[in-house]
């Protein structure tokens, strides 16, 4: 599918988060052109909340490939006024992440954007496409999307309008673990169980960091935590663990009774919350 | 669960279709449940909605209603895909909706499938749906069919009243090209024979739902006899370390491909042997349906996007006027006068229907020969003309070369698919 893409359109690009499931995607795409390059770049919106860890797999990943890297910064957006800032003690950039990343595809160009998003993970995305159309205001409609047969996929669009693709759409956490597992990938260092400085708020342990304020009532503690995904510092909740190799998370996942999103403060908003954003051309 | 087979494991992959209010979501919420697929704060979201919804049973269809819109009209408007697995098999549920107007969201359903759950509401019997939805799995040629006769406990758990809607069911089958339809009295709300057996109908004998979606025989979808590589793209590194590397990079769609093989190419005619094979940076000796490889020839010759690499000995048919069944998707009538996008493999071509030979009332299973006009959910079958020759085998052979599906050229949707006979 990842070749489809750079088959079908002019300028596609991987979105890469920095998350287990972009890095999966960018293992594929590697795969995908051996020998060559992968031919279209990286691109990273950066909250600037982002944990340091996350930054540095990244550029070293990026080195590795030999690929370019784009990076949309959000700081940017709020410099310009394109976005204001949250306030309070729940404020979180994920949200104005959408104003960059549209910007951003704007401004490259880009007419495809590959992400790693997967069905199994929230309901909004259970009825996502593979090649999910998008208008020229970036914007998803749920019901006027394209029907997808076999695996004929229909990339044809007007000038402006974009793509989002999700090659790894009908893979499950487990599945990703289990191929992350199985083909050696290397993963930021947040996913394995280690000691850090956290809270527990909105029923989820939060580390502590430049990013986010503390109520008089926050305790910090140091625990033994990993984390299941990789979002911003103030909003992406950890568990308490003891997996410290790939084998451990895999047994990890297999007997946990949440789904990795469950931990995620912007998911928890309302009901709806996701495919609220999404409508607006969240991923 | 054995975690170094999990990556080998067996996928099934089944439609769900029903009336409205059959019970299809409750269906699988309770597969899900029952299963323990479900996670702990999905759960709690759900009994949260439940009770917000004055009900005093936890509400499984809310498990699977996924979006905004359709949790307020309490029915589902498109195809959700569900995964669970259990410690036999992994599954991908493609949870289709059942009124009229969404015919298109079946036929994209089916069309990945490898078996259909058929609910039937045990008060109602057999309605037009059933008719609709057992023809385009038939159509399709999704190889099992299982026939759910639910909500038994609202008949009583009546074996006549089962008996009765198995024998109308089986009358009309027979018109159809199924070659495997089981029945199961269950009942989803309450769970019996779901994945337990039911205390409450003795008089069944065969297994639960689960059982049989654990055990079908997935008679491989994958055709191993024809070997069929349309590429996809030319891989030309242009580095030192690989200077004179063309690859070509594509999804093996049917057959058998080994390091020396003789190959021909489609449309030039011109031939070659496999020299290498690669799965990224891993060379292997053989490849086969459905991998995605690149492959590299011993003798420069030109291949391109929309070519297909075959087999001297077994070649497709090279065609420029295709007999189809279709089944039309848009809103906007087929125009008879109009030319269209035609996508089949990895080619894309413009088209003209030459003809409508017939319309199929798919609940009669009547060939309607008058009625010439062509709008959403109509199935027909068609004599199309293209621009340039396409390479395709029969849809009952492959699934995949066998199969098309039509753009408009202006508004860019696909509105239709198309099925080569």
């Amino acid at each position: 599918m990842i070749r489809e893409v750079f088959a079908q359109f002019q300028n596609p690009a991987i979105l890469f988060s920095g998350g287990k499931d972009s890095i999966v995607l960018t293992h594929l795409a590697k795969k995908a052109f051996w020998p060559a390059k992968i031919p279209f770049p990286l691109v990273h919106i950066d909250t600037g909340h982002n944990f340091p860890e996350t930054i540095e797999f990244r550029d070293q990943l990026v080195e590795k490939l030999g690929v370019k890297l784009v990076v949309g910064s959000v700081q940017e957006s709020i410099d310009k006024r394109r976005v204001q800032e949250e306030t309070g003690i729940n404020a979180s950039r994920n949200a104005l992440q959408t104003t960059t990343l549209l910007d951003t595809i704007e401004n490259y160009q880009f007419d495809a954007a590959m992400g790693g998003a997967r069905r199994d993970e929230e309901k909004a995305r259970a009825k996502e496409r593979f090649f999910s159309h998008r208008d020229d205001f970036g914007e998803w409609n749920p019901k006027n999307q394209r029907p997808e047969l076999w695996s004929l996929f229909n990339g044809r669009k007007n000038m402006g309008e974009h793509f989002r693709v999700f090659p790894i759409s009908n893979w499950t956490e487990m599945d990703v673990w289990q191929y992350i597992l199985s083909e050696n990938i290397e993963l930021p260092s947040l996913y394995f169980a280690h000691e850090r400085e956290v809270f527990w708020r909105n029923g989820t342990w939060i580390s502590t960091g430049p990013y986010i304020q503390l109520k008089p009532s926050d305790q910090p503690v140091v625990k033994q935590i990993r984390y299941r995904t990789c979002g911003d510092m103030p909003i992406t909740g950890a568990v308490e663990s003891e997996a410290d190799t790939l084998e451990k998370i895999i047994q990890e996942v297999a007997s946990t009774r949440t789904t990795e999103r469950g931990s995620r403060a912007d998911d928890k908003r309302s009901e709806t919350a996701m495919e609220d954003r999404k409508k607006q051309g969240y991923f | 669960m054995e975690n170094n087979n999990y990556l080998d494991m067996e996928l099934l992959r089944f439609t769900t279709a029903g009336s409205v209010d059959d019970g299809k979501s409750t269906l699988i919420g309770r597969l899900l449940y029952d299963s323990k697929a479900i996670f702990e704060d999905q759960l709690e979201q759900v009994k949260g909605s439940s009770e917000k919804k004055g009900l005093d049973h936890i509400d499984l269809s809310l498990l699977t209603d996924g979006l905004k819109d359709e949790r307020e009209q309490g029915i589902t408007i498109d195809v959700a895909y569900r995964y669970f697995a259990t410690p036999k098999r992994k599954f991908i549920i493609a949870d289709t909706p059942g009124h009229i107007q969404y015919t298109r969201n079946m036929v994209t359903g089916a069309s990945t499938a490898n078996a259909a759950l058929i609910l039937i509401d045990a008060r109602k019997g057999v309605v037009e749906q059933t008719y609709r939805h057992s023809y385009i799995a038939s159509l399709l040629q999704i190889p099992h069919i299982i026939v759910c006769i639910n909500k038994m406990d609202l008949v009583d758990f009546d074996e006549e009243t089962y008996n009765n809607i198995m024998k109308q069911y089986k009358e009309f089958a027979s018109k159809l090209e199924v070659k495997d339809v089981r029945f199961i009295p269950i009942s989803a709300l309450k769970g019996d024979n779901v994945v337990n057996r039911s205390p409450n109908m003795d008089w069944y004998n065969g297994s639960t739902l689960m059982h049989n979606l654990e055990t079908i025989h997935i008679g491989s979808d994958e055709n191993h006899t024809d070997a069929r590589f349309p590429v996809q793209t030319v891989i030309r590194p242009h580095s030192d370390a690989f200077h004179d590397f063309r690859g070509y990079a594509g999804r093996i769609d049917g057959g058998i491909f080994r390091v020396g093989d003789e190959v021909l190419v489609k449309p030039s005619g011109l031939t070659s042997k496999v020299k290498e094979i690669f799965l990224g940076d891993d060379s292997l000796e053989q490849a086969y349906a459905p991998m995605s490889v690149t492959i590299t020839l011993q003798d420069d010759i030109d291949v391109s996007r929309g070519n297909t690499i075959t087999k001297q000995n077994n070649q497709p048919e090279e065609k420029r006027e295709l007999d189809l069944m279709v089944c039309w998707f848009n809103e906007k009538p087929m125009n008879p006068m109009g030319k269209y996008v035609i996508r089949h493999g990895t080619s894309e071509v413009l088209g003209k229907f030459q003809e409508v030979v017939y319309k199929m009332d798919i609940s009669t299973l009547q060939r309607d020969l008058e009625n010439k006009h062509i709008g959403l959910n109509d199935i027909f079958k068609t004599k199309l003309k293209v621009s340039q020759p396409l390479f395709v085998d029969p849809y009952h052979r492959n699934r995949k070369t066998g199969s098309l599906i039509i753009i408009d050229e202006a508004s860019n949707e696909t509105v239709a698919a198309g099925m080569i006979v």
